[in-house]
Formats: C-alpha cells, structure tokens, sequence
C-alpha cells in the first residue's frame, strides 16, 4: 500500500520506510472488512481535515503567517482554519523556542487538545534547543515534554518545508487504526504516564 | 410557473389513501423531518465551503483546492473529523446546561427552516403569523449562547456570552422594526401572502425609500444577528481566543460551528423573502413576454439564488471591516438605527395610507 | 559635554568623573539618587536608555546609561556594591518611570535589591528559580533548576525594600486588590504577538490594571553571548526581533568595529544601510497587517504580506535566508550584493505608492478602524520619555527619537529624508506614523539605489578578533525603536559583558499604564500599535 496524499508521487517523498513500517505494523494486525473500510473513510476525513492550533513563540510563527498567506496558501490543502482554542484544534505547530517558563503552559496546552491530536515540532529550537541549547533557560526540544509526530528542521523551516512537514502528518493519519489495533493512542498513554504532571491542583 | 404543491398534494393524498389519518401526519412529519436534517446538513457544508472560497478569493488565494474535485469536499473531510473529535469532560462545570447549549444553538435556527419558502408551494407550513414565527424562534439561539458561555466556568467564555447577550437582545430590537415595516407593506404577517403580494414586484422596488432603508437596517442588524464580522465580538478571536465556545469540542463545537453558516442562511433567506420576493422570480409590469421567460427558471433556484447572493454580502462585510467595539456596538442600534428604524416605520405606514408606492 | 564635566565635578567632588568611549561618572550609592536627580532636572537628562546590571566579581553594581532629550547628549552613571550577599541600591524609579521595569530585570539577572521600588519581584524567571544566572559565580547545574512540567508557582503579592530609621526593611504589598475580578490573557493568546501574559484586572468591560508577566520566551542570550567569540555572537541579533534583523546586526558589528579600530568600506556600508531600510519597510508593512488583523480586518494581513514577500525575496537572493540572514559580518557584509538587487529594489519602489494607496483606502479612512484608534491609548511626550518609549510608537507622541537623526550612525548624516513625528499619541497616530516611515524608508532607498559604490563588500579581519579592554556602547535605531548595546571587554576574544537593551522591553512597560480606564477591545488595539516582539523583550 503506498501512502501518499493528491498531486505528489510516492517516490518524491522522502522517508518512507517510517510510512511503510507503519503500514506492516497495519497490515499484521489485521482487521475485519467492515470496521477496515469505515477507518478508511473516517481517516480520509481525518487526514484531510488538519486544523492548526494559533500557538508560535518566536521566528517560526512569522513563518506560519506567511504559510498562510497568499504566496503558500496553506488553504489548499483544508489547513486555514487554525483555532486560536486548543479544544477545537488537532495539531499543535509547535513554532518557536519553548523555554523553561513555557513547559508547563506548552504541556497543559496540549492537554487540552482535544483527542486524536498530534505534535509538529518546527523548527531547530523546538527539535534540540538550536542556537539556545546551552541557555539555562531553554528546554532542549520538546521531545522530553510531549510526543512528537513529525519534526521539521530549518532555523526557521521554510513555508515550504513546513507544507511537507504537514503533508507528512497528513500522511501518517492515513495508515493509522482508528479502532483499536494498531493504535497510537496507547503509545501516547504509555509516553504520558512515564512523564506525569504533579502539582496540578484544581 | 410550476407549483411545486401539486407534488406535495399528491404524496399527501397518496399516502392518505394507503393508511388512516394520524399515520399520514405523522408519516408526513417523519418525510419532511428526515428531508430538512438532509437540507441542513448539506447547505451548512456547502456554506462552510462557500465561504472559505470566498474569502480566499478576496484575499487573493485558491483555498480549498485538494479534496475532491475543486476541494467541494473539504468541508465534507472536515464533518467527518468533527464528529470524532472527542467530547473534552470538564471540571467544576454545569453539565446539564454545557451540553444542552449546543443543542439550543442548533434548534433555534433549525425551527426557522419551518417557515422559510424554498419553492413555490415548497414549504414546510404556512400560518398567518409565519413571520412572527421566525423572529420567536430565532431568539432562542442567545439562550444557548449566554448558557455555553455561562456553564462553561471559563472566564473569556462569560465575557463572550455578556457580549453576545447585549448584542443579540439590542439587535433583534432593529431586526423586527424592519421585519414590521415590510410587513405592513405586504399587509399580512403569512410567509405566502408576503411573496404573493410580490407577485408583480420586489418589496424592494415596490416600497421605494422606506423599504430601501429597511433593507439596509436589516442587512445590519441581521450581520450582528448571526455573530459575524465585523460584529462577531462574541467570540472575537484576538481578544477572546473562541469567545463563548472555548471549551467545546468535538461534535459540540460542530454544532456551534454550522449554525453559525445556518444562521447565515437563514438571515439572507429572510431578507430574500422580505424585499427580493422569496421565490418569486423577477418581474416586470407590462413587460409579459419577459416576465413569462422568468418563470421557466424553477423557484428553488431563485430562493437559493437570491439567499446564496446576500450571504455573499455579508460576508463582504466580514472580510473588509475591522470588528466594532462593545460600546461602538451598542451605540449603533441604540442611537441610530433604532430611531431611524422606529421612523422609517411610521415613513412606511404614511406611504401607505397615501398610497404612494408602486 | 566638558561643561556637565565641571559642573558635576563641583556638585558632587567626590565622584570620579571621566571620558572613556561615553562619559562617566563613578559615585557612591548614598549620594546617587541626589545626583540622578540633578542630572534629571538640571541637565534633562531625561531619557533613561538602559541599566546595564554588572558583576565585576569583586564587586556588584550598575551602568545607568541617560540621554538629553534636548541635546542628545549620552552620559553613564557607575554605581556598585561590595556586599555579594545582599547587595542593595537605591532605586530611582520614582525619577523616571521605566526603571522600575529595569531594575527588576538587573534584580532578576544580579540579584541587586532597589530601595524604594515599589515592586521588587523576578521579571523573567520564575520565582522558585534558584540564583542569579548572570553572575559570574552562577551555577548552571540544570539540577539545581530543571525542567519541570508543574505548574507555575505565583503570588499575588510583591515585595517592596523601604527605608525606615535608617534600616532597610521588607514590606509586602497585594498586587491586586481582593475584589478585582483578573482575567488571565496570554501567554497563549492570539493578541499578545508572542507569549506575552498580561493578567489583567477588569470591571466589566473597563480594564483597572494589568500586570505584564514576561519570560515565556527567555533564552538568555547575554549569558550565551559571554561564551561565545564575538563573531559567534553576531547570529543572536537575527533571533531577537527577526523583523530588524539587519538593523540589530549593524548595530552590533558597529559596536565591535568601533572597538577594534576596524574601518569598513563605503559600499559595505551602502549595502547595510540599504538592508536596514527594506527591513524595516518589511517589517512596518507586517505591523500594518497583523494589527489590522487584530483589530478584526484579516484581509489586509495578506494585502501587506505581498509587499513583505517581495521585500523577503529580494533579501534571499543576496543574502540567502527568508528571515535570519546573518548578513551583516564584522569588517562589512558576508556576500556580495546579487546581480539583480538594483532592479529588484526598483521593482519594489514603483509598486510601493500604489499599496500604500490602497492601505489607506481599506484601512486607514475606514469609519470604524477610525473610531477604534483615535484617542484610544494616549501616551504623552513626558510619559513617552519617562517609560522610554522610543522608536514610532514614541514619535507618534511628539519625542524625536529617531538614532538615525540623534545620533547619525553609517552613512545616515549623508541621506535625505524626514523624521516623521505625530502629536496626537493615539493608536492612530502610532499607526500613521509607521505608514509614513514607510515613504521615507523608500526614499532613502531611492537615493541610495543608484549610487552604490564599487569597492571590496568586506575588510579582511583578524582570524581571531580581540578587542581592547574597555566598555563601549553604541545606540541605533531598530525598527521598533532605540536598540542599545554595551560591551565590556576584557582584552580577550569574548565579551565579559554584552548587555542588550531592546526597545520592546519599555513598550510592554508602557502597557499598564494607558490602558488603564480603556475597554478590554483596546487593549489589544493599544497592544497591536505599539508593536511589541516578545522574543525581542525577553531575550
């Protein structure tokens, strides 16, 4: 099964043993026709229907302006509708450095999203630290904070880049199991419960 | 121009003819509540899709171009994720109101449906107090709102709520004025008889000055009605992240979502009913061979046509100006179009009595 | 310059006063605030450019650097303390406005306690956070303060130091009152440009007061900066205000030229000036659409954002990078100009009247955008100077506070153009303002289009660059207003201390102070014309 979204042949993509061991992971588990063809639907809806949460800290949110604007129209592709309410939104662009002050906004943000939800992390502040790792106020990537599903290096990543990087997720919620199976939602649980948040008391 | 009654008339008597009384009313219920969901739900897609087109156009990009042909099945794509979103469980909330809001939302601009003329002698009901109707309905929507703002337990989300009370209560004010003067034109306050009377001309055209400003105040009011910019202070996104909806998710945010294009459509709809003749295509008087060429153009499309091309002007409006501020709001219909709308009443009902209209 | 000299020298004759890269004056602690006060009223030295917070291991203390609205004169104040364990000043926030902004930042980097601030917390850290990261003895164990995912602790109260008899004592005072109703807006907020807090105290739609919380993006660069070699520190000005990128970039290499004694070429500096001014017609031409956007009219965001493109392509071509170029290099530019930048700057001049045109006829004559900003958040010429608002939003208040004009750096004191004032001091104004910089931004590049010189893009330099040990400052202006820098060498090939004063710091200070009285809506219209960028105000 070859994974890969309208006018881009399978080939131009770059990483695709990650797709396909995911579609072996799909495929061993198995599935019955009926709940198989329902998740193809929901997920055709889901993988085209990619709604950005409003969240940008620094340079690479100016480049998320411009990935919606005229030039890169992000539009086209069902991703303007970026909500400025983490319940409302599916993928968090996590654009920008995220400093020891903001973990534990950024972590609550992404508990508020709403499930299925999925993390970008743009840029080379949001993957490592960048130019700021050795900052004693910097978070070296997000990595140690949420799950991450696709990062998109650049310093910061072109509109370009970034359209591929979305592409990319958009790509992976396809060959993903909405029912059971092979789900990522348990690797998530699993990432959750080894980093707990303490201390929230409400 | 055909009427389209004498289909309705014939599923009536046949299913009359097949079962007794109560079954056929309430089969009939069952057929016309089935087929308004279907209505619903597809012009709410398409107006997602419409305007999300439209903007881009005015912004100088595509838009939705990827899914399905032309991207006409973006917004289907995006239906689908909603409904399996998840429902977010809050803390420390009023459940049973938080839940219920949403569902207050969307019946309130589902009820207006009922008397919106889709065709000739495609209509749901026709009473003499139709008009009347629509407005009562209509102002259950606030309910919800003020509720999901309330039992929401979020600070931003009350704020939106007080906002789209003041807003909605003052509004409606300017919204019936205008609503009554066309009434008293048509003499009757019947859905049928305002678009009968239209049968020779548009309100618009028949009502001169007074139904021109009528009309004006009515687009207004209407676009303040429906939340929309540069009236959507309710869930201003620079100042209230989502305004009143904040913490909703999943299929609830959905609903709040569509009704808002549904609130849209309805609003051009009645505007189309009030001062465009509803489904009444254009006519001329004296001019026979033109107006029977009108005719051929079956009444659905006019409605449609007529609503879909007022909804586009309101959604000029949102895309060029800045939002209004809450007093700047308020100000508006308290100190002008309020007096002007309580005037152009009594202008209306002069014209009227000296019958200087056409 | 000799004339304030002698004159302090009388007034106060135990301080040491001297004329190094600026002129300073050394004093003690007891006898400073009596001499910022003289300073203030007798030399109108009004204009509070930045407290550089200093550990000299020995001892502790600050640079207070001022400047004469009247005269454009800049002069440095030296104050320090021995005492490393509780090291106290007196504050003179009560002189002018803002340094009650910069004094919490020297306590929160330093740990130096001001007598007499009203309002002695952390400005970027948390308050749990142990140390004082720029000291030299600072611990950077990441142990003692991890990353952690607990919630952020807060109080509601604040601290005060007062003298009382002579003895200095703590007093704690309630930062809102208890029946305040505080809405939290931010960090994460689609209006605060960034990750900026405000947690704001309203009565209905009217908000009382707003206590501004910074940090959410603090990187510590001046720390970073002290390890690094000095043109390794060149590539943080990129990531500080990415919209003045080039501007921050020149000010810094003429910091570090000055220093070295490093002379540049003519059309190095052509090239540099010519970056700047795109920069910042790039960088206006964004304002204009995200506050327009703030206000509610998206579409003009994506009116702007074609000029911005066609501005971002011209920059790539010669420069290479859409948003952090790291042009500007010591000794001049890091590329030649490419081929086509002459046509494609031409390009850009002649659509440029036309969209401004069409801003105007969108935006600026729109009834309602009117109503929204005329007479909305006023900022007087004192407060402006007071609360060192600078850059438009300080010129739309009536303070010619242009550093080109002030203090002509580059090829500035050559070129024609206008220093464009308002008097009104409203958002509109502060809007206006931007629209004609713009013009005269085209201008100068107009003048500037057809006589770039020949010559070499860039001296050769040392390998490995040292500068002499000294202090030297240089001020220049960014596209959001007065960029100071200081460097203090040791003679070495790192800084000792480069200290940063962005100009966004003071214009998140002067948010509580007029909005207060203004809707919940004017908050974000008063927000969007002052134009702040957060990473720039958090470093």
């Amino acid at each position: 099964m070859e994974v890969t979204t309208k006018s881009m042949p399978y080939e131009a993509w770059k990483d695709n043993e990650y797709i396909e061991k995911l579609v072996n992971e799909l495929k061993e588990s198995g599935t019955n026709v009926i709940v198989g063809q329902l998740d193809k639907l929901i997920n055709w809806g889901r993988s085209n229907s990619l709604w950005p949460l409003t969240f940008a800290t620094s340079c690479c949110g100016i480049e998320f302006v411009s990935l919606g604007a005229a030039r890169f129209d992000m539009a086209r592709f069902g991703w303007e509708v970026a909500r400025a309410s983490p319940r409302q939104a599916d993928f968090m662009m996590v654009a920008g450095t995220i400093v020891n002050r903001m973990v534990p906004v950024f972590r609550r943000l992404y508990d508020q999203l709403a499930e299925p939800k999925y993390v970008i992390a743009c840029g080379s502040c949001a993957i490592s630290g960048g130019p700021f790792r050795k900052s004693y106020h910097v978070a070296k990537g997000i990595e140690d904070i949420v799950p991450v599903d696709v990062f998109v290096p650049g310093c910061p990543p072109r509109p370009e880049a970034m359209i591929y990087g979305i592409m990319q997720l958009s790509r992976k919620v396809k060959v993903e199991k909405f029912f059971g199976g092979v789900n990522r939602q348990e690797k998530q649980q699993e990432f959750l419960e080894s980093h707990p948040v303490s201390g929230v008391n409400d | 121009m055909q009427d389209l009654s004498a289909i309705t008339n014939w599923i009536h008597s046949f299913l009359s003819s097949l079962m007794p009384g109560w079954l056929t009313t309430t089969v009939e219920c069952v057929l016309i509540g089935v087929g308004l969901l279907l209505v619903y739900s597809l012009l709410a897609l398409f107006y997602i899709y419409y305007e999300r087109k439209f903007c881009a156009a005015i912004q100088c990009r595509i838009g939705p171009n990827r899914v399905g042909p032309l991207g006409l099945l973006q917004s289907v794509a995006d239906m689908f994720k909603i409904l399996i979103k998840e429902l977010i469980e809050l803390k420390h909330i009023d459940r049973f109101l938080f839940a219920l809001a949403p569902y207050l939302v969307i019946i309130a601009s589902m009820l207006a449906f009922a008397v919106l003329p889709w065709g000739n002698g495609l209509q749901v009901i026709d009473f003499n107090i139709g008009i009347f109707f629509l407005i009562a309905v209509s102002s259950i929507g606030v309910l919800g709102i003020l509720l999901a703002g309330w039992s929401s337990n979020n600070k931003f989300t009350l704020i939106g709520a007080l906002r789209s009370g003041a807003q909605m209560v003052s509004y409606e004010l300017s919204i019936g004025l205008s609503v009554l003067t066309m009434v008293c034109l048509a003499g009757t306050a019947s859905v049928g008889g305002i678009i009968e009377a239209q049968s020779d001309m548009w309100f618009i055209f028949k009502g001169h000055i007074p139904a021109l400003i009528a009309f004006v105040i009515y687009m207004i009011a209407g676009t303040a009605e429906t939340n929309r910019g540069p009236f959507d202070l309710p869930e201003a996104e620079s100042e209230l992240t989502a305004g009143y909806h904040t913490e909703y998710s999943g299929i609830h945010f959905g609903f709040f979502y569509l009704a808002e294009y549904l609130n849209l459509f309805v609003i051009s709809g009645v505007a189309a009913l009030l001062f465009f003749g509803g489904w009444m295509p254009f006519h001329v008087p004296g001019w026979e061979s033109f107006n029977h060429i009108m005719d051929y153009i079956p009444s659905v499309v006019w409605f449609l046509g007529k609503a879909f091309v007022l909804s586009a002007v309101i959604m000029w409006f949102k895309w060029t100006y800045p939002r209004l501020r809450i007093d700047m709001l308020l100000a508006l219909e308290w100190k002008y179009l309020l007096p002007i709308g309580l005037f152009n009443l009594a202008l209306m009902a002069c014209i009227i009595v000296f019958n200087l209209h056409f | 310059m000799a004339n304030i000299q002698e004159k302090i020298a009388k007034l106060y004759p135990e301080a040491v006063v001297e004329q190094a890269d600026t002129l300073t004056i050394t004093i003690d602690d007891a006898r400073w605030h009596n001499l910022a006060q003289t300073l203030r009223d007798d030399f109108s030295m009004d204009y509070l450019v930045t407290i550089v917070g200093m550990d000299w291991k020995e001892s502790l203390g600050c640079i207070y650097y001022l400047m004469s609205s009247k005269t454009n004169e800049i002069i440095a104040v030296k104050v320090s303390t021995t005492d490393r364990e509780r090291p106290m000043l007196h504050s003179v926030a009560d002189l002018w406005r803002v340094a009650c902004l910069y004094e919490r930042e020297v306590y929160d980097f330093f740990g130096i306690i001001f007598i007499g601030n009203p309002d002695m917390r952390r400005l970027f850290l948390n308050i749990d956070w142990k140390g004082y990261p720029l000291r030299k003895d600072y611990d950077e164990d990441p142990a003692l303060n991890p990353v952690s995912i607990e919630n952020e602790r807060q109080s509601d109260l604040t601290d005060t130091w007062v003298e009382e008899n002579g003895k200095v004592v703590k007093k704690e005072v309630q930062v809102f009152a208890p029946e305040d109703f505080v809405v939290n807006i931010g960090p994460q907020h689609p209006a605060t440009h960034g990750v900026l807090r405000f947690r704001t105290a309203v009565d209905g739609e009217e908000i009382k007061k707003i206590d501004v919380y910074m940090g959410y993006i603090h990187r510590g660069v001046e720390k970073l900066c002290e390890s690094l070699t000095y043109p390794q520190t060149l590539h943080y000005m990129d990531r500080l205000d990415y919209f003045s990128a080039h501007n921050y970039h020149h000010g810094l290499c003429l910091l570090f030229e000055r220093a070295a004694g490093i002379e540049i070429s003519r059309r190095a500096q052509v090239i540099r000036v010519m970056m700047d001014e795109l920069s910042r017609i790039a960088s206006h031409c964004l304002f204009i659409g995200t506050y327009c956007m703030d206000l509610g009219a998206t579409t003009m965001l994506f009116y702007t954002l074609r000029v911005r493109e066609q501005i971002l392509d011209i920059m790539e071509k010669t420069c290479g990078a859409r948003m952090t170029f790291n042009y500007d290099c010591i000794g001049g530019v890091m590329q030649d100009l490419a081929p086509d930048f002459v046509q494609d700057v031409k390009a850009l001049l002649a659509v440029l009247p036309e969209n401004i045109k069409e801003y105007n006829k969108i935006f600026t004559g729109n009834v309602i955008a009117r109503k929204r900003m005329e007479g909305v958040g006023v900022l007087t010429r004192e407060d402006a100077i007071s609360y060192a608002v600078t850059g438009p939003s300080g010129r739309a208040s009536g303070w010619a506070c242009d550093m080109r004009k002030l203090k002509p750096y580059s090829i500035y004191s050559e070129l024609d153009f206008n220093e464009v004032t308002a008097t009104e001091g409203d958002s509109m104004a502060r809007f206006k303002v931007r629209l004609l910089e713009i013009e005269e931004s085209a201008k100068i590049l107009a003048q500037l289009v057809d006589n770039i010189p020949e010559g070499e893009y860039c001296v050769k330099v040392p390998k490995v660059l040292k500068i002499p040990a000294g202090q030297y400052f240089e001020i220049v202006e960014g596209c959001r207003g007065a960029f100071a820098l200081y460097l203090e060498s040791d003679g070495t090939t790192k800084p000792y201390r480069l200290k940063i004063a962005p100009p966004c710091l003071t214009l998140a200070g002067v948010v509580d102070h007029i909005t207060r009285g203004t809707k919940i809506a004017d908050l974000i219209t008063i927000g969007g014309s002052l134009d702040y960028i957060v990473p720039d105000m958090d470093r």
